[in-house]
């Protein structure tokens, strides 16, 4: 692994304003053109870590950050950061597909327009390219201007994964973007994310261990807050070193 | 079990019973005054200038008078509180300056609406030197629509769902930019309708116009916003109580075309309204 971390985080921890240590002392790597997939039980802290990528948790009040957290190097909570576009560079697919209530062809350009590319043919080409890269374009290029609702919930989502795309970001987040799906939309979304990985630094929470097991290049293990274990996803899985992975990973708890 | 379903169908009679109880009155009074006043109705009564004081003749100016304060009163009144809806419902955090905003909004709208006249009389009227006019009246009534508009406005935009606001945060889109391309368009017509319900209520009031703008006998149309003018609920009451051998039919064809005024504005915000059910995608 030659190539240098995308993000790295440096002993963070973050607490909200209720007192709750939602993560404690995590120091991680994540590195481009793989699948980093953050998985553990609930509660362990892995949304909140993806919400302090791309600077989401800044909406909630009382909030509070140790450590640092560097993409390319450079600290994103920074001040003088612009969280606009830290938020186009690090896109994020939610657990529950939401479509904004216009058509499919104003989901896909929403993000492109608020950063200021006004050129149809750029938004077209933008367009076609985010859906055929999520999967989605031929099941819906002939009709780019019906309400995104109108689209299945499987579609829906692959909406959402194409709408991040539409950013040209530089790295996905996805929190259990799978997890209201049925298995073969599961399956499209998760061979979308293969192909994707080429150009993309991908980060997942995934909603089973075995999702994680299919998807991750690198896994990482979390549990109340810490990090258990990180490595390889076919070592993880396989051979892990610590007792707790074994145990999740194995059905003992969770 | 049969005592059950004895309970039951007095129940349910009493319900019935007091929905009847409501409604009867407003058949009544819609009808009645249909009744009475329908004879004066022609195209004379609404178009031409009142005559013989007010004896005969028609409603014009009065009726161009209260769209006038209407229109004017939306001039003031929907900017404004649509803008103070949208800092409440979107940016204010939930402080005690916010929260005496909300009391003040709350305890507006429970002020009588003579009392509105009186303080626009004062300021408006007297100190800024409008005098009485159709910018006076419009500002007392403005100020007086404010609280409907505020808090149904505020209501519509909080109807649209917080997952809205936070994809287009994660697309790098900032909160005014998630107000005016997300929610605003999605809260429009619930915002439309508190608009004209708080319009309608304008239109009809008596109280804040009486000395801030309302001429009592003015056979002219105003020629600007610094003139006096007649206005329907005005003159209703002038020729109700003040004029002495008015024909009753035109007491109830005036009390008509304000309630037929009044009314089609209810029923355009019924079409806003059914209309937002049947487009929203969410």
């Amino acid at each position: 692994m030659a190539e240098s971390p995308k993000f790295l985080l440096d002993r963070v921890s973050y607490t909200y304003e209720d007192g709750v240590q939602a993560l404690c002392d995590i120091s991680l790597c994540i590195y481009p053109r793989e699948i980093t997939a953050v998985f553990g039980p609930a509660g362990g802290g892995k949304s909140t870590l993806l919400r302090l990528l791309n600077r989401l948790n800044d909406l909630i009040p009382g909030r509070r950050l140790e450590g640092r957290v560097l993409l390319d190097g450079e600290d994103i909570y920074a001040p003088g950061v612009d969280v606009h576009a830290l938020r186009r560079r690090v896109g994020m697919v939610f657990a529950t597909p939401v479509p904004l209530p216009m058509s499919i062809r104003q989901n896909l350009t929403y993000g492109p327009e608020l950063a200021g590319v006004r050129d149809r043919a750029r938004l077209d080409e933008l367009v076609e390219r985010s859906l055929r890269a999520a999967a989605l374009w031929d099941e819906v290029k002939d009709r780019l201007d019906e309400p995104a609702t109108a689209l299945s919930g499987g579609q829906q989502q692959r909406l959402c994964l194409a709408r991040t795309l539409a950013l040209e970001p530089e790295v996905i987040l996805l929190d259990e973007p799978t997890s209201g799906l049925d298995p073969i939309s599961t399956a499209k979304v998760e061979a979308s994310l293969q192909a994707l990985k080429q150009r993309y630094t991908i980060v997942i929470v995934p909603h089973s261990v075995q999702q994680a097991a299919r998807v991750a290049d690198h896994a990482v293990f979390m549990l109340q807050g810490g990090l258990v274990e990180e490595g390889p996803g076919g070592q993880l899985f396989t051979k892990p070193r610590d007792q707790r992975t074994e145990d999740y990973i194995t059905g003992r708890f969770g | 079990m049969m005592s059950r379903q004895v309970y039951q169908r007095i129940g349910f009679a009493f319900l019935t019973l007091s929905t009847a109880v409501v409604v009867l009155p407003i058949l009544l009074l819609v009808g009645y005054i249909v009744v009475q006043g329908a004879p004066a109705i022609s195209w004379e009564f609404v178009t031409a200038m009142p005559r013989d004081g007010m004896r005969a003749g028609g409603l014009w100016p009065a009726i161009v008078g209260t769209l006038l304060l209407t229109l004017g009163t939306a001039v003031f009144a929907v900017p404004v509180g649509v803008a103070v809806a949208i800092y409440l419902a979107e940016y204010a955090r939930d402080t005690l300056f916010t929260r005496l905003i909300r009391l003040a909004i709350i305890n507006l709208a429970g002020v009588p609406s003579v009392v509105y006249g009186l303080f626009g009389l004062g300021l408006f009227v007297i100190f800024l030197r409008f005098g009485t006019s159709i910018l006076a009246g419009s500002l007392t009534l403005a100020i007086m629509t404010l609280p409907v508009i505020i808090s149904t406005a505020e209501e519509a935009l909080r109807a649209v769902p917080q997952p809205f606001r936070i994809v287009n945060f994660s697309l790098g889109g900032t909160r005014w930019q998630a107000v005016r391309r997300v929610v605003l368009p999605q809260a429009l017509p619930g915002i439309l309708t508190g608009v004209i319900l708080g319009l309608e209520r304008a239109a009809g009031e008596t109280a804040p116009i009486l000395f801030t703008v309302a001429a009592f006998f003015l056979p002219r149309l105003p020629r600007s916003i610094f003139d006096q003018t007649m206005a329907l609920p005005y003159h209703l009451f002038v020729i109700s109580t003040q004029v002495p051998g008015m024909p009753v039919r035109i007491q109830y064809g005036t009390a008509l075309v304000l309630l037929v005024f009044v009314l089609s504005m209810n029923v355009l915000a019924a079409i806003t309204r059914s209309r937002f059910r049947r487009h929203r995608q969410w």
